[in-house]
């Protein structure tokens, strides 16, 4: 027996795909605001290094109804990692350092989502991706949590636009080590352990 | 000269300690650049902005002390009065 597609199990097929995919909506993540933002931390004697970056972009596709379909991808540019002295700053973007130059972007996109729990608007989840720093690329998982505003662009934007909002929170450690940053310089005097805290919004346009 | 060098390491030491305690007696590095902590009401995420203000680091304390000591014991060499040879006889 051969199954050969009618046209109505075509048009249930399709209209079963639309109402799959109607729930999810694509977050962009470039903010003009300049409020989203990676801090990173490293112990270090005196004074911590702690700093900065809110050159994000990036879209993710999340469905409220089903948050473990999530997927996207964020990027920090390199260059505007921030720290306060400038020449801690110039170390910083140099070749021992992030070499911001050659690798201008750092990148996390999901590849797998578990772990998901929903309360409300809140959603926690372990959120495992390809993280992509000063070109090295290492399969992570960072938890994460997921705040979903409906209709709260318009608030955002003095009512120019209109649409909802996706806030994405995540504080997780890496080790420079694993990504070549700097590995001259010894852990006693600037710790191995990146703390990275990241705090970005989405927005989903609504036409 | 001696004098000179004298007052230079004062004023230089006095100067350090005061630019230090004048920014806010920073306990780290210099900062040419503060943060201040703020707060997106719509979407409750903190987020840093860097106001442009200089903040004088330990750094540029243990610079002027250092630049000061030099001074002082610079000053030590200077202005010494040659000893009197002992079998000289006052008339």
């Amino acid at each position: 027996m051969t199954l050969t597609p009618t046209p109505l199990a075509l048009l249930l097929c399709t209209s079963l795909a639309l109402t799959a995919a109607a729930g999810q909506q694509s977050f962009d993540f470039k903010d003009p605001k300049g409020v989203n933002n990676a801090a990173f931390r490293l112990d270090a004697p005196l004074e911590a290094i702690s700093g900065t970056a809110n050159g994000v972009s990036g879209t993710i596709t999340y469905d409220p109804e089903n948050p473990a379909s999530l997927h996207g991808k964020i990027v920090i540019a390199a260059a505007s990692l921030h720290v306060p002295n400038p020449m801690m700053k110039e170390h910083l973007h140099g070749e021992q350092w992030m070499d911001s130059k050659k690798h201008p972007e750092i990148t996390f996109e999901s590849t797998k989502v578990s772990n998901v729990k929903t309360a409300g608007n809140e959603t926690t989840a372990d959120v495992t991706g390809k993280f992509t720093l000063r070109g090295v690329t290492k399969e992570i998982t960072v938890p994460v949590k997921l705040t979903y505003l409906k209709d709260k662009l318009g608030a955002r934007s003095n009512g120019q636009m209109q649409g909802d909002l996706l806030v994405v929170r995540s504080k997780f450690t890496i080790k420079r080590s694993d990504y070549g940053i700097n590995p001259g310089a010894p852990a006693d005097n600037v710790a191995d352990e990146i703390e990275l805290t990241l705090s970005l919004a989405g927005a989903a346009l609504k036409s | 000269m001696k004098r000179f060098l004298n007052a230079s390491a004062i004023l230089i030491a006095a100067g350090s300690l005061t630019l230090r305690l004048a920014t806010g007696a920073h306990r780290g590095w210099t900062k040419t650049s503060v943060a201040v902590e703020k707060t997106d009401e719509v979407t409750g995420l903190t987020y840093t902005e860097y106001e442009k203000r200089f903040v004088a680091g330990v750094e540029i304390l243990a610079a002027g002390l250092a630049v000061a000591s030099a001074l002082g014991v610079a000053s030590c060499f200077f202005g010494r009065r040659p000893a009197k040879p002992a079998n000289a006889t006052i008339h």
